[in-house]
């Protein structure tokens, strides 16, 4: 509780908010990498108490946004077939080609919501007659759990336990948008849980390439502004630096135990990003070694592929390029309770921040 | 009751089928234990009297887990439905009640809820004078469902409608929020986490009943914010009266332990379900006198004046955050659906 209220203190979150409109001369704008600073912005109405001239982009860091349709047909076709899909809580309602995971769950698939893929395992366990899937989403954060629970059911001999892995990377995404023509971004708030597993190493290079200040940063209040101030005072003072706001939880070199099991399970590999679309190097994707944890080859489900939905931006907004309320579809004909692409969904997502939380 | 009186174990689908077997289950378990005039004539229904206006409700209750910290299904089938009744205005004197069981259910169980049932009917001051059982194949139920309909007299002073809601109306809570839907969320498979938050189940017409009695037509609307919480009923409101809700984040009652669960798995507090909490929006001139008597009561200890009613932003909640900046809070779609990371 002691984070919830030193973080979220209005004097002094205040004070670094004034300190920001006194330091701040040109335009900036700064992307937020993660989606849950994204949430935060909006929801505790950070972006209103900003100066005009500093512009918060809003970046890919939304899981369940850049998971490519075909993996949502995927994980329905794994329900059709009768296995048992587990599955995090805001990935369920994302729209697939023709239904979401919750719709399929209605018609009588067998879906779970979980927090942890360590419950799947035990839900494997518990059904040794039926085939029991992860669904396996997620930034550099969520794969240490996942490729955990692989070695869990290794190790306790289970044999109907496999996951669907998507899992995408933090770096070479913003290599991706550095490296579009249309890229206006003067500087990055990091993803703090992202550095807390992997820590910073793989930044320097990218500052130092781009030219570009980036501060690893929190997700409180407090957290966010600060981040902010860090950021705009590099830039007012012409520096790029790695800088780390949230040290309380992200450190140097990361947490090695996190990565060891990451690298023991996953390899690096070409992934698809929803709405971006293939980045080299960008994406974990299972070993050989553990290839019969791998549900799409364990369930010969690998073919499907499925175009976007033609009205939907996501891409652009993913990338930082357009703003939710720039798409002619917001709010009317894709909402919350009829969403056409994922940022409308997750409440992490750009589109659905927006039109939940923003008054403008 | 001893169990072992009762001849059987289980309900098995031969307790629907009207025979004997029905007839035992309604003798040695229903009638028994809720015995009174109406009900003890064993009729098809029930005659009853009122004076002036009546107000009716109705309301199914198909909760898993059946047994939770702070109460169970039969217990939330009471409450509920009396405090639906209570939010017209009307003081709740009787209660239908139907019964949907799957067959498996333990008779013990079954027992356990139509005690919780007597008890708290009882605390809340009705009668249950008519109802129905019916038992499902294994698999079209979830061990028991409960409609029950209450039937209450109108409060001779109550003038409850949105349509009597001005700009600068005050909005109270009588207490803590989220308490029913994060005791539900700590027992659910899979979710499970060691909490002692316990739902805040419980009957609300007494301090309705003060309520009216006191200050009659300045106590404009009552709602309780059950399914969705306190964000979408304020967003129905908004809605139904083409005005502004503004609301201070500071202000929201939330019990630390719940406000750590809801932080922990993702979820906002606002549209946690409530199962002993209701809003009351007032004539600004008695703010202090309706706090105090809401404070004074047992259902009301942690009361607050939460805001206000605006010409703002009409159609719209905003609230202000603790940081003092504003936001939209949006009804709820769907379930609320925990964040990945």
């Amino acid at each position: 509780m002691k984070y919830l209220s030193e973080y979220r203190n209005l004097e002094a979150t205040k004070k670094i908010l004034d300190e920001i409109h006194k330091i701040t001369t040109r335009e900036w704008d700064i992307m937020e990498i993660c989606g849950g600073q994204t949430h935060s912005l909006v929801k505790n109405g950070i972006l209103e108490l900003l100066p005009e001239k500093v512009r918060m982009i809003h970046g890919p860091g939304c899981p369940v946004c850049v998971t490519p349709l075909n993996l949502i047909d995927k994980a329905i076709e794994l329900l059709e077939k009768g296995v048992v899909v587990c599955s995090f809580g805001d990935m369920i309602r994302v729209p697939g080609s023709k239904k979401s995971l919750l719709e399929a769950k209605a018609l009588g698939g067998d879906l779970r919501i979980l927090y942890s893929p360590i419950e799947a395992v035990s839900i494997a366990k518990q059904n040794p007659n039926k085939e029991v899937v992860f669904f396996a989403v997620g930034f550099e954060t969520t794969a240490p759990a996942n490729a955990l629970s692989v070695l869990h059911a290794e190790k306790e001999g289970i044999s109907n336990y496999s996951i669907l892995a998507s899992h995408v990377l933090v770096p070479p995404a913003m290599e991706a948008i550095l490296d579009d023509d249309l890229c206006t971004i003067d500087a990055f708030l990091g993803a703090g849980h992202v550095c807390a597993i992997m820590g910073l190493q793989e930044y320097y290079p990218l500052v130092n390439k781009y030219k570009i200040p980036i501060v690893v940063t929190g997700f409180e209040p407090l957290d966010l502004v600060q981040g902010i101030y860090m950021a705009v005072k590099q830039l007012e003072e012409g520096r790029y630096l790695l800088e780390n706001q949230y040290a309380r939880v992200v450190k140097e070199q990361g947490n090695k135990s996190a990565i060891d099991v990451i690298h023991k399970i996953f390899e690096i590999g070409e992934r698809e990003w929803r709405g971006i679309g293939k980045i080299p190097k960008s994406g974990y994707a299972i070993k050989e070694s553990y290839k019969k944890y791998n549900a799409e080859l364990k369930f010969n489900i690998s073919n499907i592929k499925v175009p976007e939905n033609i009205n939907c931006m996501a891409g652009e907004i993913l990338r930082g390029i357009k703003k939710p309320k720039e798409c002619s579809q917001f709010g009317k004909a894709c909402k919350p309770s009829n969403p056409l692409g994922a940022p409308m969904v997750s409440s992490e997502g750009a589109c659905a921040a927006y039109y939940h939380f923003s008054n403008n | 009751m001893d169990i072992e009186n009762i001849g059987f174990e289980t309900i098995n689908l031969g307790h629907g089928s009207g025979g004997e077997l029905t007839r035992n289950l309604l003798d040695k378990i229903i009638f028994s234990t809720f015995s009174n005039p109406y009900l003890d004539k064993k009729h098809d229904g029930s005659i009853v009297s009122f004076n002036g206006k009546i107000a009716i409700s109705t309301d199914s209750f198909v909760i898993t887990p059946i047994f939770f910290k702070g109460g169970n299904i039969g217990e939330l089938a009471v409450h509920g439905t009396v405090n639906d009744v209570a939010m017209c205005g009307a003081i709740p004197k009787y209660l239908s009640l139907a019964f949907i069981i799957e067959e498996g259910l333990k008779v013990e169980e079954f027992i356990k809820i139509v005690h919780s049932i007597k008890k708290v009917a009882d605390e809340s001051g009705v009668l249950i004078i008519t109802g129905d059982t019916k038992v499902v194949e294994r698999g079209k139920g979830d061990k028991i469902f409960i409609n029950t309909t209450g039937f209450g007299e109108v409060h001779p002073k109550a003038r409850i409608s949105v349509h009597n809601i001005k700009e600068g109306d005050k909005i109270l809570v009588n207490g803590f929020i989220a308490q029913h839907g994060m005791a539900i969320m700590s027992e659910r498979e899979g979710l499970e986490f060691e909490s002692t938050i316990e739902s805040d189940s419980t009957n609300l017409n007494f301090l309705v009943n003060d309520l009216l009695d006191e200050f009659g037509e300045k106590i404009r609307l009552l709602r309780d914010p059950t399914r969705g919480g306190l964000g979408t009923v304020l967003n129905e409101i908004a809605n139904d009266i083409s005005k502004g809700v503004f609301i201070k984040e500071k202000t929201i009652p939330v019990e630390k332990q719940v406000a750590a669960a809801c932080e922990m798995l993702g979820l906002d507090p606002m549209y946690v379900a409530n199962e002993g909490v209701f809003l009351v929006i007032i004539d600004p001139s008695v703010e202090k006198e309706v706090l105090k008597l809401m404070r004074n009561h047992a259902k009301g200890k942690n009361s607050a004046l939460i805001g206000e009613i605006t010409n703002e932003h009409p159609n719209k909640v905003v609230m202000e955050s603790l940081i003092g900046g504003k936001r939209i809070v949006s009804p709820l779609v769907g379930e609320q659906l925990p964040r990945i990371c």
